[in-house]
């Protein structure tokens, strides 16, 4: 029964989501307050790439060197997140220009590259990985065996990261503030909350959660460091905050959706079914479109739609 | 220290600021050299040679600058009218895909027909995606950026679909080397776009399109009423209907000009350099996302466009030429992101005023 399409399926659809999970729940905390940063793809390489350099000098028993990593990985997305929000508060940069720059800068061909080749991580193999944490007896279990217990501590932490913004951006005094920041940052600053540094604060931490969902794949899918290792994951991730609709419970259905697309091709083969895995693989892009569009409407604008001042800098002395 | 918007921006901050930017950005990445112990001066003193000086650099240079030159007149026109067309990417593959399959439909016609023929079913291939997004924006409002940035994977999935999945028309299924990896079906010979060699610089007929298209854009920005209409609307749409000019029009007729420069970088690529479809090379060059960071460099301006066009593509050329141990990798990159992040930053100078007050 756990070798069933349906179960392969959806167990390998939350090893890929877990990676869109958390770079989606960072890219909605930024977005949230204003800031849209394209540069996700950039900031998950250079979290995988960190986190993995941690893992190869660091010694010490494996869930030590793996919390080391991880915060590693979200250090590492946080400092390219700040070139960002530098760029885009203070100096009121086009955030779209800025996030790209990110992203050529940090990206497959840029500083993640320099470092991965400078540190000689390339190919090497990983001594210490995530790996499944709960007993074998429960992870045979039919069906949730694999799907729920059958995963590691990433899955599990991500799942309490998608409670806690949820409940941070919809029952806390600092959430309430985040949103009025990103609807209307001028509203919010004659209610006296500081515009730049929400916008800040909310950046880094969303380069963060990037750098823990590359992390993700240099520490538990691949588990290696090579070149644009995340393969436009990144981009995935932003289409995913649109999906759903900037909520961070929705981005946990989105990302196993989404990861369900990237194994549902590679899970047939092995069934004796060969449809092509290219254009099975637009449909993600393809429904991202579509719920962009159902949601155009004024009224579904309001309630679904983006933030309404994303995208745009706040300069008090010209609203 | 004050911020305050300058009420007129004097003429040579728009040339001192970029040059500055970039020294700037040599300064950083000089100073990431160091601290990973690379000879910075020795780097860069090889990065400009292999990118601008040595025999047959300057040739190679034009090859790397001229997608770039195109995504970024793309960019350009779609940004001056505040539509932030994110899909140059898409839009060059899907100039790649019609351009490539006129040129093997038409083998046999005399060449200027075929070059005609590419460079129309180019542009006709990027304008028609753009038309999506355009579409979506006029009509129901939606957000172009996204829509534009989901399409560019969708295209490109297509794109390898057509070459690694499928019997398509543009799959090379007879020659040896197709059958034991696939390949794009190479072009005939008439569809080999010219190239004119002047003291040694080759440049190639799609660099000399994009100066066209250049010059066409400034005459349209600058000199005709459509253009005026368009940066109207790009500095207040509301200004702009209330003056009575069609908004819906002019983002469809501004999108599909964007979409269709992009699809002649698309021609361009199958007709001028890789005369075949070629999929990995296109997706792995990120000309599109280059091109928006050309445009932003360049202020918007279409023979700026071609420069820094020109410039970032020597460094991927240098990038190419001295990939290898001694050089480090991803270099390239990061100084292609400092010079963008020090000309963004460099824009607060152009448009304020930074008053030190005591």
């Amino acid at each position: 029964m756990n070798n069933s399409l349906v179960v392969v399926v959806l167990a390998s659809g939350v090893l890929y989501g877990t990676p869109l999970l958390y770079a989606a729940l960072g890219e909605v905390l930024a977005e949230r307050s204003g800031v849209l940063n394209l540069g996700v793809e950039g900031m998950m390489l250079m979290g995988a790439v960190m986190g993995f350099w941690t893992v190869e000098r660091l010694s010490g028993p494996t869930p030590l060197v793996l919390a080391a990593s991880v915060g590693v990985a979200a250090l590492a997305g946080a400092v390219m997140a700040a070139i960002h929000a530098f760029l885009v508060v203070t100096l009121r940069a086009n955030q779209i220009v800025s996030g790209l720059a990110l992203t050529i800068f940090a990206g497959a061909a840029g500083l993640s590259s320099y470092l991965g080749n400078d540190l000689h991580l390339s190919g090497k193999p990983p001594h210490h990985q995530f790996q499944e944490v709960l007993p074998a007896s429960w992870q045979n279990l039919p069906v949730v065996g694999p799907i729920i217990f059958g995963q590691s501590l990433l899955v599990y932490a991500s799942w309490a990261c998608v409670a806690l913004v949820a409940l941070y951006l919809t029952r806390t005094r600092l959430g309430l503030n985040l949103r009025a920041v990103g609807e209307s940052p001028a509203a919010a600053d004659a209610m006296g909350v500081n515009v730049s540094r929400y916008r800040y604060a909310h950046t880094l931490v969303g380069g963060a959660f990037a750098g823990v969902g590359g992390a993700a794949f240099s520490l538990s899918i691949t588990p290696q460091w090579e070149d644009g290792l995340t393969q436009g994951a990144g981009w995935i991730a932003i289409a995913l905050v649109i999906f759903a609709f900037w909520r961070p419970t929705l981005c946990l259905l989105g990302a196993y959706f989404f990861g369900a697309f990237t194994a549902l091709p590679f899970a047939l083969q092995g069934h004796g079914v060969t449809i092509a895995p290219e254009l099975f693989q637009t449909l993600p892009y393809v429904a991202t479109i579509v719920a962009l569009v159902l949601v155009s409407s004024r009224a579904a604008r309001l309630r679904f739609g983006a933030p309404a001042a994303l995208g745009l800098p706040y300069v008090r002395e010209e609203r | 220290m004050r911020i305050e918007r300058r009420l007129r921006q004097p003429w040579w901050l728009a040339v001192v600021v970029p040059v500055v930017s970039i020294a700037g950005a040599f300064v950083l990445s000089g100073l990431v050299l160091l601290l990973t112990g690379y000879p910075p001066l020795r780097s860069f003193h090889r990065l400009f040679d292999a990118a601008f000086i040595a025999n047959g650099a300057l040739s190679d240079t034009v090859v790397a600058g001229t997608p770039l030159a195109f995504t970024g007149l793309a960019a350009a026109v779609a940004f001056r009218m505040n539509i932030f067309n994110i899909g140059g990417e898409g839009q060059l593959y899907a100039g790649a895909i019609t351009g490539a399959t006129v040129g093997l439909l038409m083998a046999g016609t005399p060449s200027p027909l075929v070059f005609a023929g590419m460079i129309a079913a180019g542009a006709a291939g990027g304008a028609l995606l753009a038309a999506i997004p355009a579409v979506l924006r006029a009509f129901f409002s939606t957000n172009e950026i996204i829509t534009s940035l989901m399409l560019n994977y969708v295209v490109a999935l297509v794109m390898e679909y057509l070459i690694f999945d499928s019997q398509s028309y543009l799959r090379d299924t007879s020659s040896f080397q197709g059958k034991v990896f696939p390949q794009g079906k190479t072009l005939p010979a008439e569809a080999t776009w010219s190239s004119w060699t002047i003291h040694g610089l080759v440049l190639p007929l799609g660099f000399l399109l994009a100066i066209v298209v250049a010059a066409l854009m400034w005459v349209l920005y600058s000199r005709t009423r459509f253009g005026f209409e368009v940066q109207v609307i790009g500095d207040s749409a509301r200004a702009g209907r209330y003056a009575g000019m069609r908004t819906r029009r002019k983002i469809l007729a501004v999108m599909c000009l964007s979409g269709a420069i992009a699809g002649l970088g698309g021609a361009s690529q199958t007709g001028d350099f890789r005369h075949q479809l070629d999929p990995r090379g296109l997706r792995q060059a990120n000309y599109g996302y280059t091109g928006i960071v050309v445009a932003a460099l360049a202020r918007y301006n279409p023979f700026a466009v071609v420069l820094v066009a020109l410039l970032l593509g020597g460094l991927t050329n240098a990038g190419f030429t001295l990939q290898g141990a001694d050089f480090p990798a991803g270099l390239v990159g990061v100084i292609q992101g400092l010079i963008l992040f020090c000309a963004l930053g460099g824009e607060l100078f152009v448009r304020y005023r930074v008053r030190f007050a005591w």
